[in-house]
């Protein structure tokens, strides 16, 4: 069994009445199923409202499944007594820098998730120096939060993630508010962390860019999975990816588009080289 | 808007950024306590050769701890006038029912004294002590409360939840009054009651965006396994020989403060 699993996963919001009785129900995620084997890194595609965020905050039991069930590393998420166990084996890093940053000093914000879990003093202090050295912000440990820019932000959160020693870790938007260079920033750290020591990533965006080097990538749509594969499967369905609203990195639809009018190069082509090359020979 | 220095960290190695926040907090209302004892030129002078020891020791610039005086300045104004116009005594100017006082003016200059010793000495404190050292420190001194049942643990996460997020809530006033002052909204003039009228649109959006901050913050927590009490702590609090020797210091401090005033210098 992989380290997530959903099977035949389904969510409803609830949306109450003044009297707090259920009025309505809307399907966020409908009938997902997954399996991430450990070390791979994913990627979750979908536009605003598809229920990707949903979906990862199933990952982490900050959601529960209404129908279906996830599997945390083999267990059930809906089992409370294994709640903190998940969470500590699932990380999460969320799209705003600054509304998941507890500590006021760097440092002190890694060594929060290691506080939680109860772990002795000397060992917070190893993690945490441990942790930033993995993410390259040991030289700012000292400094405040508001002063570093937005990616350096986001890496300090997931060096916080880090030092829970977490076996996968899951990125709900995180560049969705940073510059294109804090951007690269965060995803060359996750990247880095993926394949150097083998974390298992889930990266959920709307960024084609930033899955392009991905083992898989699911996109959704009204909660479900529509298309799935690796990168360059997927991306070979630009019309359809077009009809979802997703961008299509600009490589891909120019090799599209001169595919159509007649060249003879292959779909899914994802870098300018590998087009470079489609097209010499 | 951000010249409010109390909760802002200022970096260093000092002595004073090494004690433990217990001592400094302490030492604090020792201070604090010393210059309300204190009622004499000479008395005065020792509270200020202290502070500026203390301040030389933190390393902190001296323009920073002026800057966090700003803030306070109006309160100060108003505290001044009202003891020079208002204090009985010896009349050395008058104006129509406006009385300048000898008593009236001696005495506004001992509050604001003291006013600018009390925010420089706490600012001081707040300089040299990370928020959540301060906190944790607090969260010790108050740990007796804990028997009558205060969720002390909580209410110091609060407050250093809350003194992370003043200058990002800060920075937000100023975004949103400039997008609402592009929309012609008008902060300055106007009666009080009319100003705080045209107030609404940037309280409404201010609020709105802190109640979503508090929801992503909570949830961030959770992720984190935060599930209140039983958690280790990274920066345990431990009493050193420094914090001895400013015990000590300390204590000879306010015994100078008493003496002065058992015997009126």
């Amino acid at each position: 069994m992989g380290i997530i699993k959903a099977v035949k996963l389904a969510f409803d919001y609830l949306k109450y009445d003044d009297d707090g009785n259920v009025e309505d129900t809307q399907r966020a995620v409908d009938d997902v199923s997954l399996d991430i084997q450990p070390g791979q890194f994913i990627a979750i595609l979908g536009h605003n409202g598809s229920g990707k965020s949903t979906l990862a905050k199933q990952m982490n039991a900050l959601l529960l499944p209404t129908e279906g069930a996830m599997y945390v590393d083999g267990t059930d998420t809906a089992k409370e007594q294994d709640l903190w166990k998940i969470r500590q084996k699932a990380g999460m890093i969320f799209q705003n820098p600054d509304n998941q940053i507890i500590g006021s000093v760097v440092e002190e914000d890694v060594g929060f998730g290691p506080e939680n879990l109860g772990v002795p003093t000397d060992e917070i202090w190893r993690r945490v120096d441990d942790s930033l050295t993995r993410i390259g912000m040991t030289e700012y440990r000292k400094q405040s939060p508001n002063r570093l820019s937005g990616g350096q932000k986001q890496r300090v959160a997931i060096a916080g993630v880090l030092a829970m020693l977490p076996k996968c870790i899951i990125m709900d938007e995180p560049t969705a508010m940073l510059d294109p260079n804090g951007r690269k920033e965060v995803i060359r750290s996750a990247r880095e962390l993926n394949q150097k020591e083998g974390v298992t990533v889930i990266l959920i965006t709307h960024y084609m860019e930033e899955v392009i080097d991905a083992d898989a990538v699911f996109v959704m749509e009204e909660g479900r999975i529509v298309l799935q594969g690796t990168p360059k499967e997927v991306f070979s369905h630009v019309e359809e990816l077009q009809k979802l609203r997703l961008d299509v990195p600009q490589v891909t639809l120019l090799a599209h588009e001169l595919r159509k009018s007649g060249l003879p190069i292959p779909e899914g082509i994802l870098t300018a080289e590998e087009l470079a090359g489609a097209l010499c020979r | 808007m951000r010249d409010i220095t109390i909760g802002q960290y200022y970096p260093g190695n000092s002595v004073l950024h090494r004690l433990d926040p217990r001592t400094k907090f302490v030492g604090t209302l020792m201070f604090i306590i010393s210059i309300f004892i204190f009622h004499t030129i000479p008395g005065y002078a020792v509270a200020t050769v202290f502070l500026g020891a203390m301040i030389l020791l933190s390393g902190i610039p001296f323009r920073l701890i002026v800057k966090g005086l700003k803030a306070v300045l109006v309160i100060m104004l108003i505290t001044v006038v009202f003891n020079i116009f208002l204090t009985p005594g010896e009349v050395l100017w008058q104006w129509k029912i406006l009385k300048v006082t000898k008593e009236g003016l001696i005495l506004a200059g001992k509050m604001a004294i003291r006013l600018i010793y009390l925010v420089t000495g706490s600012s001081l404190m707040t300089l040299t002590t990370t928020p959540n050292q301060l906190t944790d420190g607090l969260e010790d001194l108050m740990a007796p409360l804990n028997r009558i049942r205060i969720p002390v643990h909580e209410i110091a996460l609060m407050m250093s939840i809350a003194l992370r997020f003043i200058p990002i809530l800060m920075e937000e006033t100023d975004k949103i009054m400039k997008a609402q002052l592009a929309r012609g909204a008008d902060f300055e003039s106007g009666s009080i009651i009319r100003k705080a009228k045209n107030m609404i649109p940037l309280l409404v959006p201010l609020f709105i965006s802190a109640f979503r901050r508090a929801n992503d913050l909570a949830m961030a927590m959770e992720a984190r396994c935060y599930h209140g009490g039983s958690r280790t702590q990274m920066k345990p609090l431990r009493y050193t020989r420094l914090d001895l020797a400013a015990y000590l210091i300390l204590i000879i401090y306010l015994a100078i403060a008493i003496l002065f005033r058992i015997f009126g210098i």
